[in-house]
């Protein structure tokens, strides 16, 4: 199938004064790994939120997997296979690490109005749980309640959790933010086997990760695209420098 | 299947062992109203445990709660009131004059609760955090006037039993009968509600408390899951006023009362939020201190008072936390 | 019904409604500003109304009565924060429900212990005692007007305060963004201590003023601490302009549905029946409004706070 995961359609989102989103379009290709990037206060975070439902748009479309996803709610997009991780770390504190995947693996299975078999003991939730764990190689901290985990620790948690399920498409905010060199690196190496099987899209300050990662960029300035092109096409493009004023690229 | 012996279960073992001699010990020392009071506990217990289910495990805090005791106690009350007076109970279709038997009455009030609380979760789920709390405790409000409105059934004095439910083989009007009864359904309570806890239900559940946007995030309808708590504590609670009203032989308004959800709430967090035995412990203590301290001075709430201050801000775990060292999995 | 008992009743509403807004301005302010319930807010009311009472029977000056009841609920309010409150600023509603809750089981003993079981009457001061005949044909309680009066200059003063005072500005930005208020180098605990200073004194103001009106018993800050929670969740928590509409709101359709609701009930039931069923209606009709408007609006009319 060659026509796209993801189509983002004229998607625009105004906060009283302040347009966030004006007139947003772009596509994401099945299995691609499509890099969003642009300066500050570009809109990437308004972005995100309207496409896994957090925040719902004034105008425009959004298809995903070949359905309208538009106005539905965050958990419906979910169940069809859209899963986001968050800039700022989002888990269950109180849970263990395992218990955090086996969590998005019983979203995705249902059966959850059983009151009395013990889930815990569920090998069909806890087996898949400990191998997206092994896939982001944190099998040995299964049992490591989330307040004992490191910071990059959290952050492969939360791919994890996103990988579980088996879902069609990633949206990831981030996911690198607050890592060191070497984090970096190995959740580098965890996203690149992604690639033909899972469609993601990635909000990235980091343009190194950019380039090694990246099969397409969109670049956002103001609410906007304002190109959407291969990453040599993208780092070599004088508008594109103009609009981060020669930092970066 | 090993038995590690824990502090835990000392604390447990000990319990069930006092909770089963209690009556016989009564009787022996010659204080068999010690019965009654203890039955009391275990009636409050239920309440405080079915709470501790929404609130320990859900966050959601609701002083509706007393609305749904109520509400089984009044069940209880209103069909002993028509089948003693051979009345028609008018606001139900055909002819019924009403029931003594326990077999009709307890599930009956189980059922009324869990139907007040479908409706008054479904609309309360609507909102959170404050909000949640203050509707909530404004339905309470409007049972509790409305009962007040109700001269057929006693309006602001209450209502007499003047005959408790009928279970054969059981004389409920025999204390101890009464406590063992109560003391089992606490116990076959506590089995179900631990299961719940520790099921997928319960994980759900678990997962809404400690991060809600991140369970929709992940493909939950969070709200079906809440307001299926919301119901499930609403009918333990109604289990809890179907036995008070046997245990008084009287129904009031007051048990609707805002501050009925409030003293409930204590026990919950006096003993120990979301762990299930600690709400257990938390209605054995207040209503325990409230015993024994009376009897000093009139004044004991300025005891109480600041010791529930102090609860709060320091010992986070309640009783059963300081008991049973730091913070057990339910599983 | 004539239209003079309805604009007399209408009075009656506005002065409910204002004594409910000297309560929940302070409440609101100290819920969106500091993110803090507090429950014992009713009974900095309810020491207001005491030490009022107290003073003013034994000085035989009301205005002298009054003063000491807004200090003491002032000095009461900020003993109960430096010991009690300003551990919960960091903790979560729940907490904060429970140990407030237990400051007002301590206040109420406390309050017997001194005062004892029985409750004190204050008679209206020979000054405000005659009527004033602000509707033509009906002589008005000139109690009531000075209600009214206080109550809408408070009104006045806090919107003066919060427009176009320095001390406003940061209410306003406190409200909606208490990082940035600090990070911008205000000392937040001063803010916090004064705004809670002003919401305790408030609130013995209305305690204060209450006492020719109601008596003034044990439990009382109950009552009116309900009443006061529905106002602001009606209001939208953290908006004075909220609190204020509200207030109102709650005053005039509580008033009216005492007032009105009997006589309509008459009419479908039996005198004694309609008395009766007419009167718990009345107290339903308030949590009947705000089960409405948050069905409808779940953040309340006029939000100005995000929420938990």
């Amino acid at each position: 199938m060659t026509d796209p995961v993801l189509e983002v359609i004229e998607l625009t989102k105004s906060f009283g004064a302040v347009t966030a989103s004006d007139g947003l379009t772009f596509s994401v290709k099945r299995g691609e790994i499509h890099a969003l990037i642009g300066p500050n206060g570009a809109g990437k975070s308004t972005a995100i939120g309207q496409l896994s439902g957090e925040i719902l748009p004034d105008s425009g479309r959004v298809r995903f997997n070949g359905h309208d996803v538009t106005h539905m709610p965050t958990y419906r997009r979910a169940q069809l296979g859209l899963q986001r991780s968050y800039q700022i770390t989002s888990l269950f504190p109180d849970f263990t690490a395992e218990d955090n995947v086996a969590m998005a693996i019983q979203a995705q299975q249902g059966h959850s109005f059983q009151f009395l078999t013990r889930a815990r003991r569920d090998q069909t939730l806890r087996q898949p749980a400990r191998l997206a764990l092994k896939r982001v190689g944190m099998e040995d901290k299964a049992e490591l309640k989330v307040t004992a985990l490191a910071h990059g620790e959290q952050r492969q948690l939360e791919l994890a959790m996103a990988l579980a399920t088996g879902p069609t498409m990633l949206l990831l905010d981030e996911p690198m933010a607050g890592m060191g060199q070497s984090e970096s690196l190995a959740m580098m190496e965890i996203l690149r086997p992604l690639k033909g099987e899972v469609g993601i899209l990635l909000v990235e300050h980091d343009m190194d990760v950019v380039f090694a990662l990246a099969d397409a960029v969109s670049v956002l300035v103001k609410g906007a695209v304002l190109m959407t092109g291969t990453p040599e096409e993208v780092r070599t493009n004088a508008e594109v420098r103009r609009a981060y004023l020669g930092d970066e690229g | 299947m090993t038995w590690k012996l824990t502090r835990r279960t000392y604390v447990h073992g000990i319990g069930l062992m006092i909770m089963l001699a209690l009556p016989v010990v009564a009787n022996a020392v010659g204080e068999p109203f010690l019965t009654t009071i203890a039955s009391r506990v275990l009636i409050y217990a239920i309440a405080a445990v079915s709470l501790d289910l929404i609130l320990g495990f859900g966050a959601m805090v609701s002083f509706g709660h007393s609305a749904f005791f109520g509400i089984g106690a009044y069940a209880v009350g209103i069909l002993t009131h028509h089948a003693f007076n051979s009345e028609v109970i008018a606001f139900l279709p055909g002819d019924w004059t009403g029931s003594t038997a326990a077999v009709i009455q307890w599930p009956l009030a189980i059922l009324a609760a869990g139907f007040f609380a479908l409706v008054i979760g479904a609309l309360s789920l609507r909102t959170q955090g404050v909000y949640f709390i203050m509707i909530t405790l404004a339905f309470a409000q409007m049972l509790y006037y409305l009962m007040i409105s109700l001269p057929t059934y006693g309006g602001e004095d209450g209502l007499n039993l003047w005959e408790r439910s009928n279970l054969p083989p059981f004389d409920l009007y025999d204390d101890q009968q009464f406590y063992y009864l109560t003391a089992a359904l606490l116990l076959a309570f506590l089995a179900l509600t631990r299961r719940i806890v520790g099921s997928r239900f319960g994980m759900v559940l678990k997962g809404c408390k400690q991060n809600e946007p991140r369970m929709k995030s992940l493909g939950f309808p969070t709200y079906r899951y809440k307001l299926t708590a919301f119901v499930i504590a609403g009918m333990g609670a109604g289990l809890a006023g179907a036995l008070a009203a046997n245990h008084t032989e009287f129904v009031g308004p007051g048990m609707m009362h805002w501050t009925r959800s409030g003293e409930i709430m204590v026990m919950v967090i006096l003993g120990g939020m979301g762990t299930l035995i600690g709400p257990v412990l938390g209605a054995a203590t207040l209503l325990l201190m409230e015993e024994v301290l009376s009897q000093f001075t009139e004044h004991w709430m300025v005891i109480l008072g600041p010791f529930l201050v102090i609860v709060v801000l320091f010992a986070r775990g309640g009783i059963y936390g300081w008991l049973v060292g730091q913070e057990q999995d339910d599983d | 019904m004539t239209l003079v008992l309805f604009l007399e009743q209408t009075l009656n509403g506005l002065q409910q409604g204002v004594m409910l807004f000297l309560m929940a301005a302070g409440l609101t302010l100290v819920f969106g500003i500091m993110h803090l319930i507090n429950l014992a807010h009713g009974s900095l009311y309810m020491v207001g109304a005491y030490v009022t009472a107290t003073v003013t029977l034994a000085s035989g000056n009301f205005a002298v009565g009054v003063l000491a009841g807004m200090a003491a609920a002032g000095v009461a309010g900020m003993v109960v924060e430096l010991l009690a409150l300003r551990r919960l600023y960091t903790r979560d509603h729940l907490d904060q429900v429970l140990a407030t809750f237990g400051v007002i089981l301590t206040f109420n003993e406390l309050t017997k212990i001194i005062w004892g079981p029985q409750a004190l009457f204050l008679s209206t001061p020979a000054w405000l005692s005659g009527t004033v005949e602000i509707i033509p044909g009906a002589p008005y309680p000139a109690y009531r007007l000075f209600i009214i009066v206080v109550g809408l200059l408070v009104g006045a003063v806090l919107r003066h305060l919060i427009i176009n005072t320095r001390l406003g500005m940061l209410i306003r930005a406190g409200a909606t963004h208490r990082e940035m208020v600090g990070a911008m180098g205000v000392n937040i605990d001063r803010l916090f201590t004064i705004v809670f200073g002003v919401g305790a004194m408030l609130a013995g103001l209305a305690g204060a003023i209450s006492g020719p009106m109601l008596a003034t018993e044990v439990g009382m800050g109950e009552k009116i601490l309900i009443l006061t929670f529905v106002v602001i969740i009606i209001g939208g928590i953290g908006s004075v302009r909220g609190a204020l509409v509200g207030a109102i709101l709650v005053g005039v359709v509580d008033t009216y549905g005492r007032a009105f609701l009997p006589t309509i009930m008459r009419s479908f039931f039996e005198p004694s029946v309609a008395d009766s069923v007419g009167a718990s209606m009345s107290s339903m009709t308030i949590y009947v409004l705000m089960a409405m408007v948050l069905i409808w609006r779940p953040r309340g009319l006029f939000q100005a706070y995000g929420g938990t």
